[in-house]
Protein backbone atom coordinates (compact mmCIF):
# COMPACT_ATOMS: atom_id res chain seq x y z
CA UNK A 1 0.00 0.00 0.00
CA UNK A 2 1.42 3.49 -0.94
CA UNK A 3 1.65 6.38 1.36
CA UNK A 4 -1.52 8.44 2.16
CA UNK A 5 -1.06 11.88 0.18
CA UNK A 6 -2.67 14.14 3.04
CA UNK A 7 -4.60 13.56 5.60
CA UNK A 8 -8.16 12.59 3.54
CA UNK A 9 -6.11 9.66 1.74
CA UNK A 10 -7.81 7.28 4.32
CA UNK A 11 -8.63 4.03 2.31
CA UNK A 12 -6.73 1.10 3.71
CA UNK A 13 -5.29 2.79 6.55
CA UNK A 14 -5.78 0.94 10.11
CA UNK A 15 -8.86 1.94 12.48
CA UNK A 16 -10.90 0.89 15.38
CA UNK A 17 -14.70 -0.09 15.59
CA UNK A 18 -17.00 2.05 13.37
CA UNK A 19 -18.62 4.22 15.54
CA UNK A 20 -22.23 3.56 14.74
CA UNK A 21 -23.65 6.34 16.69
CA UNK A 22 -26.06 8.39 15.23
CA UNK A 23 -26.13 12.35 15.37
CA UNK A 24 -28.52 14.77 14.19
CA UNK A 25 -26.86 17.87 12.12
CA UNK A 26 -26.67 20.39 14.44
CA UNK A 27 -28.95 23.72 12.62
CA UNK A 28 -25.04 24.96 12.45
CA UNK A 29 -24.51 22.59 10.05
CA UNK A 30 -26.89 23.34 7.74
CA UNK A 31 -25.99 26.37 7.56
CA UNK A 32 -22.58 25.78 6.66
CA UNK A 33 -23.77 23.53 3.94
CA UNK A 34 -26.27 26.44 2.65
CA UNK A 35 -23.38 28.48 2.72
CA UNK A 36 -21.13 26.29 0.47
CA UNK A 37 -23.91 25.95 -1.62
CA UNK A 38 -24.83 29.34 -1.81
CA UNK A 39 -21.15 30.22 -2.79
CA UNK A 40 -20.78 27.79 -5.52
CA UNK A 41 -24.38 29.00 -6.72
CA UNK A 42 -22.88 32.91 -6.71
CA UNK A 43 -19.91 32.50 -7.87
CA UNK A 44 -18.01 33.49 -5.23
CA UNK A 45 -16.15 29.61 -5.57
CA UNK A 46 -16.02 27.89 -9.13
CA UNK A 47 -15.72 24.51 -8.14
CA UNK A 48 -16.38 22.43 -5.59
CA UNK A 49 -12.69 21.30 -6.22
CA UNK A 50 -11.45 24.24 -4.22
CA UNK A 51 -13.13 23.43 -1.23
CA UNK A 52 -11.87 19.87 -1.18
CA UNK A 53 -8.04 21.05 -1.60
CA UNK A 54 -8.75 23.21 1.10
CA UNK A 55 -9.76 20.12 3.31
CA UNK A 56 -7.09 18.00 2.02
CA UNK A 57 -4.38 21.16 3.17
CA UNK A 58 -4.97 20.81 6.63
CA UNK A 59 -3.04 19.86 9.22
CA UNK A 60 -3.12 15.99 10.43
CA UNK A 61 -3.97 17.52 13.58
CA UNK A 62 -6.92 20.06 11.97
CA UNK A 63 -8.44 16.77 10.28
CA UNK A 64 -8.44 14.76 12.99
CA UNK A 65 -9.62 17.30 15.38
CA UNK A 66 -12.13 18.88 13.27
CA UNK A 67 -15.59 17.23 12.39
CA UNK A 68 -16.98 16.63 8.83
CA UNK A 69 -18.59 20.71 8.62
CA UNK A 70 -15.63 22.28 10.45
CA UNK A 71 -13.47 21.24 7.91
CA UNK A 72 -15.62 22.51 4.72
CA UNK A 73 -15.94 25.75 6.89
CA UNK A 74 -12.25 26.06 7.81
CA UNK A 75 -11.67 25.34 3.75
CA UNK A 76 -14.67 27.35 2.61
CA UNK A 77 -12.83 30.43 5.09
CA UNK A 78 -9.76 30.06 3.36
CA UNK A 79 -10.91 29.93 -0.36
CA UNK A 80 -13.04 32.67 0.27
CA UNK A 81 -9.86 35.30 2.10
CA UNK A 82 -7.78 33.98 -0.82
CA UNK A 83 -10.01 34.69 -3.55
CA UNK A 84 -10.44 38.39 -1.61
CA UNK A 85 -14.35 38.08 -0.69
CA UNK A 86 -13.64 38.36 2.63
CA UNK A 87 -10.42 39.68 4.41
CA UNK A 88 -8.29 37.99 7.00
CA UNK A 89 -8.81 40.78 9.13
CA UNK A 90 -13.02 41.16 8.91
CA UNK A 91 -13.21 37.20 9.78
CA UNK A 92 -11.10 37.43 12.85
CA UNK A 93 -13.08 40.45 14.03
CA UNK A 94 -16.11 38.48 13.22
CA UNK A 95 -15.17 35.64 15.12
CA UNK A 96 -14.36 37.35 17.99
CA UNK A 97 -18.10 39.13 17.54
CA UNK A 98 -19.10 35.56 17.46
CA UNK A 99 -17.56 34.44 20.47
CA UNK A 100 -18.47 37.26 22.98
CA UNK A 101 -22.23 36.86 21.76
CA UNK A 102 -21.98 33.09 22.43
CA UNK A 103 -20.38 33.60 26.02
CA UNK A 104 -22.68 36.00 26.83
CA UNK A 105 -25.29 33.30 26.18
CA UNK A 106 -27.12 34.75 22.97
CA UNK B 1 -10.72 14.04 -27.38
CA UNK B 2 -14.17 12.00 -27.12
CA UNK B 3 -13.44 8.81 -28.01
CA UNK B 4 -12.38 6.56 -25.30
CA UNK B 5 -9.34 5.57 -25.01
CA UNK B 6 -10.31 2.52 -22.98
CA UNK B 7 -12.62 -0.58 -23.58
CA UNK B 8 -15.25 -2.25 -21.26
CA UNK B 9 -13.10 -5.34 -20.06
CA UNK B 10 -10.06 -3.99 -21.09
CA UNK B 11 -6.99 -4.40 -18.76
CA UNK B 12 -5.55 -0.96 -17.71
CA UNK B 13 -2.86 0.15 -14.70
CA UNK B 14 -3.70 3.15 -12.80
CA UNK B 15 -0.57 5.60 -12.60
CA UNK B 16 1.89 5.63 -9.41
CA UNK B 17 2.53 9.04 -8.80
CA UNK B 18 1.46 11.80 -6.32
CA UNK B 19 1.25 15.09 -7.84
CA UNK B 20 1.26 17.87 -5.83
CA UNK B 21 -1.66 19.13 -5.83
CA UNK B 22 -5.35 17.84 -5.30
CA UNK B 23 -5.78 14.63 -7.25
CA UNK B 24 -9.04 12.11 -7.48
CA UNK B 25 -7.00 8.77 -6.64
CA UNK B 26 -6.95 7.26 -3.66
CA UNK B 27 -2.96 6.11 -2.40
CA UNK B 28 -3.97 2.18 -2.02
CA UNK B 29 -4.96 1.64 -5.86
CA UNK B 30 -2.32 3.65 -7.31
CA UNK B 31 -0.19 1.62 -9.43
CA UNK B 32 -2.54 -1.05 -9.78
CA UNK B 33 -3.89 -3.36 -12.37
CA UNK B 34 -7.32 -3.82 -12.80
CA UNK B 35 -10.02 -4.14 -15.68
CA UNK B 36 -12.14 -1.28 -17.28
CA UNK B 37 -16.13 -2.12 -15.84
CA UNK B 38 -17.75 0.60 -17.48
CA UNK B 39 -16.87 3.73 -19.48
CA UNK B 40 -17.90 6.69 -18.17
CA UNK B 41 -19.08 10.36 -19.45
CA UNK B 42 -16.66 13.29 -19.59
CA UNK B 43 -16.50 15.58 -16.53
CA UNK B 44 -14.05 18.66 -15.31
CA UNK B 45 -10.55 17.16 -14.61
CA UNK B 46 -10.01 18.77 -10.20
CA UNK B 47 -6.15 18.17 -10.79
CA UNK B 48 -6.31 20.34 -13.49
CA UNK B 49 -8.37 22.98 -12.64
CA UNK B 50 -6.41 22.93 -9.21
CA UNK B 51 -3.17 23.35 -11.40
CA UNK B 52 -5.01 26.62 -12.82
CA UNK B 53 -5.57 25.11 -16.36
CA UNK B 54 -8.92 25.44 -16.94
CA UNK B 55 -11.65 22.78 -16.56
CA UNK B 56 -10.89 20.53 -19.47
CA UNK B 57 -13.29 17.72 -20.04
CA UNK B 58 -12.14 14.04 -19.80
CA UNK B 59 -13.32 10.72 -19.36
CA UNK B 60 -14.13 8.68 -16.29
CA UNK B 61 -13.55 5.14 -16.47
CA UNK B 62 -14.63 2.99 -13.73
CA UNK B 63 -12.22 0.18 -12.74
CA UNK B 64 -12.72 -3.01 -11.07
CA UNK B 65 -9.45 -4.20 -9.10
CA UNK B 66 -9.33 -7.85 -7.39
CA UNK B 67 -9.11 -7.41 -3.44
CA UNK B 68 -6.87 -9.92 -3.36
CA UNK B 69 -4.30 -8.33 -5.47
CA UNK B 70 -4.88 -4.67 -3.18
CA UNK B 71 -3.84 -6.36 0.32
CA UNK B 72 -1.54 -8.99 1.41
CA UNK B 73 -3.68 -10.28 4.22
CA UNK B 74 -7.12 -9.50 2.63
CA UNK B 75 -9.97 -12.31 4.30
CA UNK B 76 -12.31 -12.72 2.19
CA UNK B 77 -13.75 -14.52 -1.53
CA UNK B 78 -11.03 -14.68 -4.39
CA UNK B 79 -13.96 -12.71 -6.26
CA UNK B 80 -14.22 -9.60 -4.04
CA UNK B 81 -13.50 -6.45 -6.25
CA UNK B 82 -12.99 -2.96 -5.12
CA UNK B 83 -13.96 -0.36 -8.12
CA UNK B 84 -12.82 3.44 -8.02
CA UNK B 85 -13.73 6.13 -10.56
CA UNK B 86 -10.49 7.10 -12.62
CA UNK B 87 -10.29 9.81 -14.98
CA UNK B 88 -8.29 9.13 -18.48
CA UNK B 89 -4.48 10.81 -17.82
CA UNK B 90 -3.99 8.04 -14.71
CA UNK B 91 -4.46 5.18 -17.25
CA UNK B 92 -2.60 3.20 -19.22
CA UNK B 93 -3.18 0.10 -21.08
CA UNK B 94 -1.77 -3.36 -19.06
CA UNK B 95 -0.87 -6.83 -20.34
CA UNK C 1 -14.78 6.89 23.69
CA UNK C 2 -12.22 8.22 22.80
CA UNK C 3 -9.07 5.37 22.47
CA UNK C 4 -6.48 6.08 20.25
CA UNK C 5 -3.79 3.40 19.65
CA UNK C 6 -0.82 4.70 18.23
CA UNK C 7 1.21 1.09 17.67
CA UNK C 8 2.21 1.92 14.39
CA UNK C 9 3.27 4.90 12.28
CA UNK C 10 0.22 5.51 9.81
CA UNK C 11 -2.15 3.87 12.31
CA UNK C 12 -5.10 6.58 12.19
CA UNK C 13 -6.99 4.07 14.67
CA UNK C 14 -9.94 6.09 16.15
CA UNK C 15 -13.13 5.08 18.13
CA UNK C 16 -14.26 8.57 18.59
CA UNK C 17 -16.37 9.86 16.30
CA UNK C 18 -15.74 12.93 15.37
CA UNK C 19 -18.65 14.16 13.01
CA UNK C 20 -20.04 16.43 15.55
CA UNK C 21 -19.53 19.60 17.10
CA UNK C 22 -20.89 22.37 18.88
CA UNK C 23 -21.35 25.72 17.73
CA UNK C 24 -18.98 26.93 20.20
CA UNK C 25 -15.78 25.23 18.33
CA UNK C 26 -13.32 27.17 16.34
CA UNK C 27 -14.16 25.34 13.50
CA UNK C 28 -17.73 26.56 13.76
CA UNK C 29 -16.80 29.79 14.83
CA UNK C 30 -15.07 30.48 11.96
CA UNK C 31 -18.10 28.81 9.62
CA UNK C 32 -20.54 31.20 11.85
CA UNK C 33 -18.60 34.80 11.36
CA UNK C 34 -18.22 33.62 7.92
CA UNK C 35 -21.88 33.37 6.88
CA UNK C 36 -22.27 36.75 8.67
CA UNK C 37 -19.99 38.54 6.90
CA UNK C 38 -21.17 37.07 3.57
CA UNK C 39 -25.14 37.69 4.40
CA UNK C 40 -24.19 41.33 5.60
CA UNK C 41 -22.25 41.91 2.21
CA UNK C 42 -24.95 40.75 0.29
CA UNK C 43 -23.53 37.82 -1.38
CA UNK C 44 -26.85 36.20 -0.24
CA UNK C 45 -29.79 36.25 2.20
CA UNK C 46 -31.24 34.39 4.91
CA UNK C 47 -34.42 33.68 3.06
CA UNK C 48 -32.35 32.20 0.95
CA UNK C 49 -30.32 30.51 3.13
CA UNK C 50 -33.72 29.12 4.56
CA UNK C 51 -34.86 27.74 1.37
CA UNK C 52 -31.68 25.75 0.30
CA UNK C 53 -31.45 23.89 4.14
CA UNK C 54 -35.32 23.28 3.69
CA UNK C 55 -34.52 21.53 0.27
CA UNK C 56 -31.93 19.39 2.05
CA UNK C 57 -33.66 18.41 5.19
CA UNK C 58 -36.33 18.08 2.36
CA UNK C 59 -34.50 14.80 0.97
CA UNK C 60 -34.63 11.15 2.67
CA UNK C 61 -33.89 7.82 2.34
CA UNK C 62 -37.50 7.72 1.82
CA UNK C 63 -36.50 9.06 -1.80
CA UNK C 64 -34.05 6.64 -2.17
CA UNK C 65 -36.82 3.63 -1.47
CA UNK C 66 -39.11 5.17 -4.27
CA UNK C 67 -36.47 4.75 -6.89
CA UNK C 68 -35.68 1.20 -5.56
CA UNK C 69 -39.32 -0.01 -5.61
CA UNK C 70 -40.15 1.58 -8.96
CA UNK C 71 -37.04 -1.06 -10.29
CA UNK C 72 -38.26 -3.65 -8.41
CA UNK C 73 -41.99 -3.42 -9.94
CA UNK C 74 -40.88 -2.37 -12.56
CA UNK C 75 -38.29 -4.96 -15.02
CA UNK C 76 -38.02 -2.43 -17.98
CA UNK C 77 -37.17 0.51 -15.73
CA UNK C 78 -34.79 -1.44 -13.59
CA UNK C 79 -32.83 -2.12 -16.67
CA UNK C 80 -32.88 1.51 -17.24
CA UNK C 81 -32.10 2.20 -13.95
CA UNK C 82 -29.34 0.28 -13.61
CA UNK C 83 -27.91 1.55 -17.29
CA UNK C 84 -28.03 5.25 -16.88
CA UNK C 85 -29.20 6.17 -13.28
CA UNK C 86 -29.22 9.88 -13.97
CA UNK C 87 -31.46 9.74 -16.62
CA UNK C 88 -33.91 7.27 -15.13
CA UNK C 89 -34.41 8.81 -11.94
CA UNK C 90 -35.36 12.38 -13.80
CA UNK C 91 -38.81 10.12 -15.21
CA UNK C 92 -39.71 10.25 -11.57
CA UNK C 93 -38.69 13.58 -11.08
CA UNK C 94 -35.24 13.66 -9.46
CA UNK C 95 -32.20 15.45 -10.35
CA UNK C 96 -28.36 14.68 -9.59
CA UNK C 97 -27.08 16.89 -12.28
CA UNK C 98 -23.97 17.17 -12.96
CA UNK C 99 -23.14 13.77 -11.10
CA UNK C 100 -23.21 10.78 -13.04
CA UNK C 101 -26.00 8.47 -10.29
CA UNK C 102 -25.06 5.12 -10.46
CA UNK C 103 -26.93 2.44 -8.83
CA UNK C 104 -25.59 -1.22 -7.91
CA UNK C 105 -28.00 -4.30 -7.44
CA UNK C 106 -27.35 -6.70 -4.84
CA UNK C 107 -28.33 -10.19 -5.72
CA UNK C 108 -28.16 -13.91 -4.39
CA UNK C 109 -24.92 -13.71 -4.53
CA UNK C 110 -23.84 -10.31 -4.68
CA UNK C 111 -23.49 -7.80 -2.27
CA UNK C 112 -22.44 -3.41 -2.68
CA UNK C 113 -21.54 -1.50 -0.32
CA UNK C 114 -20.12 2.15 -0.69
CA UNK C 115 -18.29 4.63 0.38
CA UNK C 116 -16.25 8.00 -0.02
CA UNK C 117 -12.51 7.73 1.27
CA UNK C 118 -11.02 10.68 0.26
CA UNK C 119 -14.13 12.72 1.44
CA UNK C 120 -17.39 11.20 2.26
CA UNK C 121 -18.83 11.91 -1.32
CA UNK C 122 -22.63 10.89 -1.27
CA UNK C 123 -26.48 11.48 -3.39
CA UNK C 124 -28.02 13.87 -0.41
CA UNK C 125 -29.95 15.25 -2.85
CA UNK C 126 -31.26 11.53 -3.37
CA UNK C 127 -31.16 9.74 -0.31
CA UNK C 128 -30.65 13.04 2.71
CA UNK C 129 -27.76 13.63 5.38
CA UNK C 130 -24.80 10.73 4.87
CA UNK C 131 -24.79 9.43 8.61
CA UNK C 132 -22.25 10.03 11.13
CA UNK C 133 -20.45 6.68 10.09
CA UNK C 134 -20.30 7.19 6.71
CA UNK C 135 -18.10 10.31 7.23
CA UNK C 136 -15.99 8.49 9.55
CA UNK C 137 -12.18 7.96 9.42
CA UNK C 138 -12.87 4.44 10.45
CA UNK C 139 -15.59 3.45 7.88
CA UNK C 140 -13.31 5.04 4.99
CA UNK C 141 -10.14 3.80 6.17
CA UNK C 142 -11.57 -0.04 7.01
CA UNK C 143 -14.26 -0.94 4.21
CA UNK C 144 -12.01 -0.63 1.37
CA UNK C 145 -9.56 -3.11 3.15
CA UNK C 146 -12.14 -5.25 5.45
CA UNK C 147 -15.53 -5.11 4.32
CA UNK C 148 -16.63 -8.21 5.59
CA UNK C 149 -15.08 -7.39 8.84
CA UNK C 150 -16.82 -3.76 8.99
CA UNK C 151 -19.91 -5.37 7.99
CA UNK C 152 -20.19 -8.05 10.69
CA UNK C 153 -19.84 -4.72 12.87
CA UNK C 154 -23.24 -3.82 10.96
CA UNK C 155 -25.19 -6.77 11.78
CA UNK C 156 -24.29 -8.44 8.34
CA UNK C 157 -22.27 -11.94 8.26
CA UNK C 158 -21.65 -12.99 4.84
CA UNK C 159 -20.25 -16.54 3.57
CA UNK C 160 -17.95 -16.54 0.53
CA UNK C 161 -20.43 -17.88 -1.56
CA UNK C 162 -21.70 -13.94 -1.52
CA UNK C 163 -19.06 -11.95 -3.78
CA UNK C 164 -18.71 -8.61 -2.10
CA UNK C 165 -17.88 -5.48 -4.18
CA UNK C 166 -16.83 -1.97 -2.84
CA UNK C 167 -17.19 1.31 -4.42
CA UNK C 168 -15.50 4.28 -3.70
CA UNK C 169 -16.81 7.11 -5.11
CA UNK C 170 -13.83 8.79 -6.40
CA UNK C 171 -14.85 11.10 -8.54
CA UNK C 172 -18.34 12.23 -10.31
CA UNK C 173 -20.19 9.28 -9.74
CA UNK C 174 -23.01 9.18 -7.05
CA UNK C 175 -23.87 5.70 -5.67
CA UNK C 176 -27.21 3.82 -4.43
CA UNK C 177 -27.77 0.13 -3.61
CA UNK C 178 -30.32 -1.58 -5.16
CA UNK C 179 -30.98 -4.33 -2.46
CA UNK C 180 -32.58 -7.35 -3.13
CA UNK C 181 -36.46 -7.68 -3.28
CA UNK C 182 -37.64 -9.79 0.17
CA UNK C 183 -39.41 -13.19 -0.78
CA UNK C 184 -42.89 -12.73 -0.03
CA UNK C 185 -43.48 -9.71 -1.46
CA UNK C 186 -44.88 -10.65 -4.93
CA UNK C 187 -48.27 -8.83 -4.82
CA UNK C 188 -47.58 -5.64 -2.86
CA UNK C 189 -47.90 -2.04 -3.85
CA UNK C 190 -44.90 -0.14 -4.74
CA UNK C 191 -45.49 2.09 -1.73
CA UNK C 192 -45.42 -0.98 0.56
CA UNK C 193 -42.45 -2.04 -1.26
CA UNK C 194 -40.86 1.33 -0.78
CA UNK C 195 -41.37 1.62 3.15
CA UNK C 196 -39.18 -1.47 3.61
CA UNK C 197 -36.31 0.59 2.50
CA UNK C 198 -33.83 1.69 4.88
CA UNK C 199 -30.82 4.11 4.72
CA UNK C 200 -28.34 1.71 5.67
CA UNK C 201 -29.68 -0.85 2.66
CA UNK C 202 -29.23 1.65 0.13
CA UNK C 203 -25.39 2.03 1.20
CA UNK C 204 -25.34 -1.46 1.64
CA UNK C 205 -24.69 -1.90 5.30
CA UNK C 206 -27.63 -3.82 5.65
CA UNK C 207 -28.64 -6.96 3.53
CA UNK C 208 -31.79 -8.09 4.63
CA UNK C 209 -35.28 -5.74 4.91
CA UNK C 210 -37.16 -6.61 7.75
CA UNK C 211 -41.07 -7.43 6.99
CA UNK C 212 -43.00 -5.89 9.47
Amino acid sequence: MNEPWGPHDLGGQKGGPVDLAEHDTAYWEWQIDAMIRLSLKKGLISDFAELRDGVEQLTQDDYDRCSYYERWAKSLAHTLVSRGVVSDEQLTKQIESVRRRQEAGA
Amino acid sequence: MNVPLFDVGQRVRIHDRTPPVHHRVPNYVKGQVGTVERVCGMHGEPEKFIRGDGNPRQRIYRIKIQQENLWQEYQGSARDCLEVEIFEHWLEAAK
Amino acid sequence: MTDHDHDHEHDHSRTFQADHAEPTSDGARIGLALRELLIEAGHYTAEEEQTVIAAMQGASPRDGGKIAARAWVDAEYKKRLLDNGAAAIRELGYEIEPYEFTVMENDSSTHNIIVCTLCSCYPRSLLGMSPAWYKSSTYRARVVREPRTVLTEFGVKLTNDIDVRVHDSTAELRYMVLPERPIGTEDWSEAKLAALITRDSLIGTQRELVLP
